[in-house]
C-alpha cells in the first residue's frame, strides 16, 4: 500500500484562478493509489452558453485528489461525446478507460441551469445511471462536484465528500502586527471566504452538525471566549466569557450542545453548555489538563484529551455517569482526537519518541497505526465519508494543510500562497 | 439540496436502452438542486483590549522546559524583585503563559496558562495579592521567535509579566 505511485504523474497543480486577496489553496497531489479505476471525463457540451468553469476539468481533478481514480487525458480522447447514445464504447476501451463520464448544459427558467450528465460503464458497455444537477451560474463548481459525488459513489460504495467545505485560520506577518483570518473553502480549496478577521489569535474552528455554523475561539476582548457564527448571516454570539480558558468548542451530534473547555475553576475541566438555555455542566473534576473534547454519535460519550497519567493521553467519559476511562497506552502523547464516521477509527496526534504525526487509532482493537511521516502535525479532522484526514503540518517554517487516507494508500497538500495555514474543520455532509 | 426522480425521462430510459443494447435494467435517473450557500464575513469587537505599558528595571519574562510549568532557579531573582516591588506598591499585573508549537493547540492554551499560574503563586507567596493578577495564556499562538529549532522553542516557552 505505501509504494509510491508514479509521483510525477500523479503530481499536478489545480490552480485555481481568483479574484480574491486572500491566500486561496492550490492542491498537489503526492501519492496515489496503487490500482487506481480509470475514468474518462468527456468535457460537458455547453450548447453555447457561456460558462467559465471547465467542469469537466474540476470532476476531474476532484477524483484524481481522492486518489483512487485515474483520469484519462483529454487530448487522447478521439471524441467528446455529450449524452450516451453518442458514445462508441470501443474507443474508450481502447484508451483503457474503464468509465465514462459525459454530460450536457441547458438553461431552465429564472436563470438556471442545469447540468445532465451520466456515468457509463466503458468494460460492460451500459449506462450505471443518469442525473440531473440544477444551479445558478455562480454555482458551477457545486454542480461539478456533485458530478464528482455521484460518480465516485457509484464506483467505490463510498458517499462522495467533495461537496464538502473546509473551515480553516491563516496567520500573517505583517511588518510585526499579526493578522489572524478565520477562512472557508470548498473541500478542493477554491473559492475561499473569510469569515472573520483579528488582530488578536482566533482557533479551533467546529462545525455545527447542520453545516451552517461554526463555534471557534477568539481573543479579540483580549482574552480568549467561544463564539458562534452563522456563515450565512456572518451573525455572531458570543457564548463564554470567564476568568481563564474557554476553549475546544464540539458541537453535539444533535447541534444543541456544546462540549467546551474552561478554567475558571482552577484548571481546565470540560463542561458541557446547552446552547437555549445558557446552562453550564462541569463534566470533569481533576487538577491535571483536561481538554479537546469531541463528541461519540450517542451523544453521550465524549472523547478527550487528559494528562491525568503523567502524559497527554486519550479518555473516554460517559456524560450521564460521568465514569472515565483512559484508552490510549501506546506512546508519551496522544491528542486532539478525531472521530470517523464509522465510530470506531480516532485520528489523533501521536508521538512514539520526539515527533509528532498523525495515527489512526482502533477503538475496538486498539491498534495504533502512524499515517505521516512528516513532524509537527497536528489538527487531525476526518472527511465525513471517512476516507481522507486532514491536518495541519510545517513545510520549511510555514504552516501547511495535508491530508492522507486512513488507509495511508493516498496523500495530497494544500500549500496557501503565503501566510501559516492551520486547525483545518472538515465539515459535515451540506445536502 | 434535494434529490428527486424525474419522471418525465421514461422515453429517454428506453431508447438509451435499446441503443446500449444490453443493459438489463431501466437506468436511474434522479437530479438535485444546489442550494444557495454564500458565506459573510463578521466583524470583530476590539473595543475591550487594553494595551497597558509597564516600567521596570527586571526581567519580565520567564522561561520553562518543554511541557513543563516549574519555574527554574535563574526566574527567581528578578521575580522577588517584582514581588518586591507589587507589594510595596500595588498595581495590576497580567501574566501572559506560552508554549512552543510542539504538541496540539489547545494542550498548550492549558500549559500555557498553568506556567503563568506558577508564576502568579510565586508572586503571591512572596506576599502580592492575588487579585492583582490577571492570568491569560496563548498557547502556541504569540510566537515570540519564529522557526522549529530547539532555541526557537525555548524562547517560546515562556510567561511574561505586563
Amino acid at each position: 500500500m505505501r509504494k509510491l505511485y508514479g509521483i510525477l504523474s500523479l503530481t499536478f497543480l489545480l490552480a485555481l484562478s481568483s479574484s480574491s486577496a486572500w491566500s486561496e489553496l492550490v492542491i498537489r497531489v503526492t501519492q496515489g493509489n496503487d490500482k487506481p479505476t480509470t475514468v474518462a471525463v468527456s468535457p460537458i457540451a455547453l450548447n453555447g452558453l457561456r460558462i467559465k468553469e471547465d467542469i469537466g476539468a474540476i470532476v476531474e481533478a476532484d477524483l484524481q485528489r481522492s486518489g483512487l481514480f485515474r483520469t484519462t487525458p483529454r487530448r487522447d480522447m478521439l471524441a467528446f461525446p455529450s449524452k450516451a447514445s453518442d458514445v462508441y464504447f470501443r474507443d474508450w476501451r481502447m484508451l483503457g478507460s474503464e468509465y465514462l463520464v459525459v454530460g450536457s448544459m441547458r438553461t431552465i427558467a429564472d436563470g438556471r441551469y442545469e447540468l445532465e450528465f451520466s456515468l457509463l460503464n466503458v468494460t460492460a458497455q451500459k449506462t450505471e445511471f443518469k442525473h440531473a444537477v440544477r444551479g445558478r451560474v455562480n454555482e458551477m463548481r457545486d454542480l461539478a462536484h456533485l458530478v464528482s459525488d455521484k460518480v465516485y459513489q457509484e464506483i467505490t460504495g463510498i458517499r462522495g465528500a467533495f461537496s464538502t467545505r473546509i473551515a480553516y485560520v491563516t496567520a500573517n506577518r505583517d511588518s510585526g502586527k499579526f493578522v489572524y483570518r478565520l477562512n472557508v473553502a470548498d473541500a478542493d480549496g477554491a473559492r475561499e471566504k473569510l469569515m472573520l478577521e483579528s488582530s488578536e489569535p482566533i482557533m479551533s474552528p467546529s462545525w455545527a452538525p447542520n453545516g451552517k455554523e461554526l463555534a471557534y475561539v477568539s481573543f479579540e476582548t483580549g482574552r480568549p471566549a467561544i463564539f458562534r457564527q452563522n456563515l450565512v448571516t456572518a451573525k455572531r454570539q458570543q457564548l463564554t466569557n470567564y476568568t481563564g480558558l474557554n476553549g475546544a468548542p464540539a458541537w453535539s451530534p444533535d447541534g444543541k450542545k456544546l462540549a467546551l473547555v474552561l478554567s475558571k475553576d482552577g484548571n481546565p475541566e470540560i463542561y458541557m453548555l446547552e446552547l437555549s438555555t445558557f446552562k453550564f455542566t462541569r463534566l470533569t473534576r481533576h487538577f491535571a489538563i483536561d481538554t479537546e473534547p469531541t463528541w461519540m454519535s450517542d451523544g453521550n460519550t465524549l472523547l478527550f484529551t487528559s494528562d491525568r497519567g503523567g502524559t497527554p493521553q486519550i479518555y473516554k467519559l460517559n456524560v450521564a455517569t460521568r465514569a472515565t476511562e483512559r484508552l490510549t497506552f501506546r506512546g508519551n502523547y496522544n491528542a486532539r482526537p478525531s472521530l470517523a464516521p464509522d465510530g470506531r477509527t480516532l485520528a489523533l496526534v501521536h508521538r512514539e519518541s520526539s515527533t509528532f504525526h498523525i495515527a489512526s487509532f482502533d477503538l475496538k482493537t486498539g491498534r495504533m497505526i502512524e499515517l505521516t511521516e512528516t513532524r509537527l502535525d497536528e489538527s487531525p479532522t476526518v472527511a465525513p465519508n471517512g476516507a481522507m484526514v486532514m491536518y495541519a503540518t510545517k513545510q520549511g517554517d510555514r504552516g501547511v494543510l495535508a491530508a492522507v487516507s486512513l488507509d495511508v494508500g493516498v496523500r495530497y497538500v494544500l500549500p496557501a500562497k503565503n501566510g501559516d495555514v492551520r486547525e483545518p474543520a472538515w465539515s459535515p455532509f451540506l445536502q | 439540496m434535494k434529490t428527486s426522480f424525474n419522471k418525465t425521462g421514461l422515453a429517454t430510459i428506453l431508447f438509451s436502452m435499446v441503443l446500449v443494447g444490453c443493459s438489463s435494467a431501466p437506468v436511474e435517473e434522479t437530479s438535485t438542486d444546489i442550494e444557495d450557500t454564500s458565506v459573510q464575513t463578521g466583524q470583530v469587537d476590539t473595543s475591550g483590549i487594553d494595551d497597558s505599558a509597564m516600567a521596570s528595571s527586571a526581567d519580565t519574562v520567564f522561561y520553562f522546559d518543554f511541557d513543563k510549568a516549574l519555574l527554574k532557579p535563574e526566574s527567581r531573582a528578578a521575580l522577588l524583585e517584582h514581588a518586591a516591588a507589587l507589594s510595596s506598591n500595588p498595581r495590576s499585573v497580567r501574566l501572559e503563559g506560552h508554549a512552543d508549537e510542539r504538541g496540539t493547540r489547545e494542550y498548550n492554551m492549558a500549559l500555557g496558562e498553568r506556567r503563568a499560574n506558577a508564576v502568579k503563586e510565586f508572586l503571591v507567596l512572596q506576599g502580592v495579592s492575588g487579585g492583582l493578577i490577571e492570568v491569560i495564556s496563548y498557547g502556541e499562538e504569540r510566537a515570540a521567535s519564529f522557526g522549529s529549532n530547539d532555541s526557537a522553542w525555548g524562547l517560546n516557552r515562556r510567561v511574561e509579566l505586563k
